[in-house]
C-alpha cells in the first residue's frame, strides 16, 4: 500500500522516534495484561536515567 | 491460558503475506481474521509478558529496544503490503480467542480508523534551535562606566537573559508557524513533546517534534515545503512510518 521501502540497517530508525509513535501513538486498546499510562511515562524517566548513566560511561550514544 | 499470551501487533484489512517474518523474540507471527479485520499477533510467553514481569522489563533499555524493534518490523512489513493501524506497544491478551472477541466488539471503530489512513503515509518533522543555548557574543552589551562593576554585572546578565528569552521565542513562533503550515496541508498532524535531549542525543533544542499525515508523493512536497518555512533552521524529516500516530480510535478505550 505505502512506498516504504525496505529498511536496511544503516537507515535504521532512531529508538526515539519509535518510542514517541509506540508509547503514545498507536490504537490504544485496554488488553488482557494491562500496564497503565502512568508505568509508560516511567518507562520515559527511568530511560532518561539510564541513558544519562550510559552516556557517560560511553560517550554519546545517541548517533546511531 | 496456560504459560502462553497473545501480543497484538497491529490490524489490518486483510491478511499480508508473512510466512518468513519473524515477531517478538523470533517467533512467529500469524492472522486473526475476524469480519474483514485481521489482528496480527504472535504468541508469547507470561513469564515475558506478564503483569509483573511486564513492567520490569519496560524498564529494561535492552528489553524495550528490542521488542520494540521487533514490533516495528512486523508493522513495517504489513504496512508495505496492506492497510495496517499499529496498536501501542505491549497489548497482550490471554489468548487468541480474547483476541477475537476484541476485534468482534471494536469491529467498527477499527475499520474507521483503518479507512483514515488509506494511501497515506505519515512524516516525522522535528525542527532544532542551534542557538537556543549560546550565550550573546562578547562584548556585545557594554559596560556601563558610570555604574560600579557589581551593577554592571547584574545588567549585562539580564540583558543577557532577555536576548535569550527574545530568541527563544522567535524560535518557539518559527516552529508554530513551520507546524500550522504544515498541518494546513497535511489529511491529519498530531505534535509530540520534543524530545529529551540527552535520549536523542541531538544538539540544539528540539523546537518541533510532530507528525503528519501526508497523501504521496509526500515526502520530497514535504521537504520543500519546510525548506521554504524553517528560514535556515535545522530539520530532521524522518518517514514514511506506519500511521502509528493516525490510526487511532475515535473514542477512547
Amino acid at each position: 500500500m505505502l512506498a516504504t521501502d525496505p529498511v536496511a540497517p544503516a537507515q535504521r530508525v532512531a529508538l526515539v522516534d519509535l518510542l514517541d509513535r509506540l508509547l503514545a501513538g498507536g490504537v490504544v486498546i485496554v488488553g488482557d495484561i494491562t500496564i497503565s499510562i502512568a508505568d509508560v511515562d516511567l518507562v520515559h524517566v527511568s530511560l532518561r536515567a539510564l541513558i544519562t548513566s550510559v552516556g557517560t560511561e560511553q560517550g554519546d550514544p545517541g548517533e546511531y | 491460558m496456560g504459560e502462553h499470551a497473545t501480543y497484538v501487533y497491529a490490524v489490518t484489512q486483510e491478511q499480508p503475506a508473512l510466512d518468513e517474518l519473524r515477531g517478538i523474540g523470533g517467533s512467529s507471527v500469524r492472522g486473526l481474521p475476524v469480519e474483514g479485520l485481521v489482528a496480527l499477533v504472535s504468541s508469547v510467553a507470561l513469564a515475558e509478558f506478564g503483569a509483573e514481569p511486564l513492567r520490569r522489563n519496560l524498564e529494561d533499555l535492552g528489553w524495550l529496544e528490542a521488542t520494540a524493534r521487533a514490533h516495528h518490523e512486523v508493522v513495517e512489513a504489513s504496512a508495505a503490503l496492506v492497510v495496517t493501524a499499529p496498536l501501542r506497544l505491549a497489548t497482550v491478551y490471554h489468548d487468541d480467542a480474547r483476541v477475537r472477541e476484541m476485534l468482534e466488539q471494536r469491529r467498527e471503530e477499527l475499520a474507521a480508523a483503518l479507512a483514515r489512513v488509506v494511501g497515506r503515509a505519515e512524516w516525522g518533522v522535528k525542527v532544532y534551535d542551534d542557538n537556543a543555548t549560546a550565550a550573546a557574543p562578547d562584548g556585545a552589551v557594554a559596560d556601563d562606566p558610570a555604574a560600579g562593576p557589581g551593577a554592571s554585572y547584574l545588567r549585562r546578565r539580564r540583558l543577557e537573559r532577555d536576548a535569550a528569552q527574545q530568541r527563544g521565542r522567535a524560535a518557539a513562533e518559527r516552529a508554530e508557524a513551520i507546524h500550522l503550515a504544515l498541518a494546513a496541508t497535511a489529511s491529519a498532524s498530531r505534535r509530540y513533546p520534543p524530545q529529551d535531549q540527552q535520549l536523542a542525543g541531538h544538539s540544539g533544542m528540539m523546537m518541533l517534534n510532530a507528525a503528519y499525515l501526508v497523501d504521496p508523493p509526500g515526502a520530497e512536497a514535504l521537504r520543500g515545503r519546510i525548506d521554504e518555512l524553517a528560514d535556515g533552521a535545522r530539520y530532521d524529516l524522518t518517514g514514511p512510518w506506519a500511521p502509528y500516530s493516525f490510526a487511532v480510535l475515535e473514542q477512547g478505550s
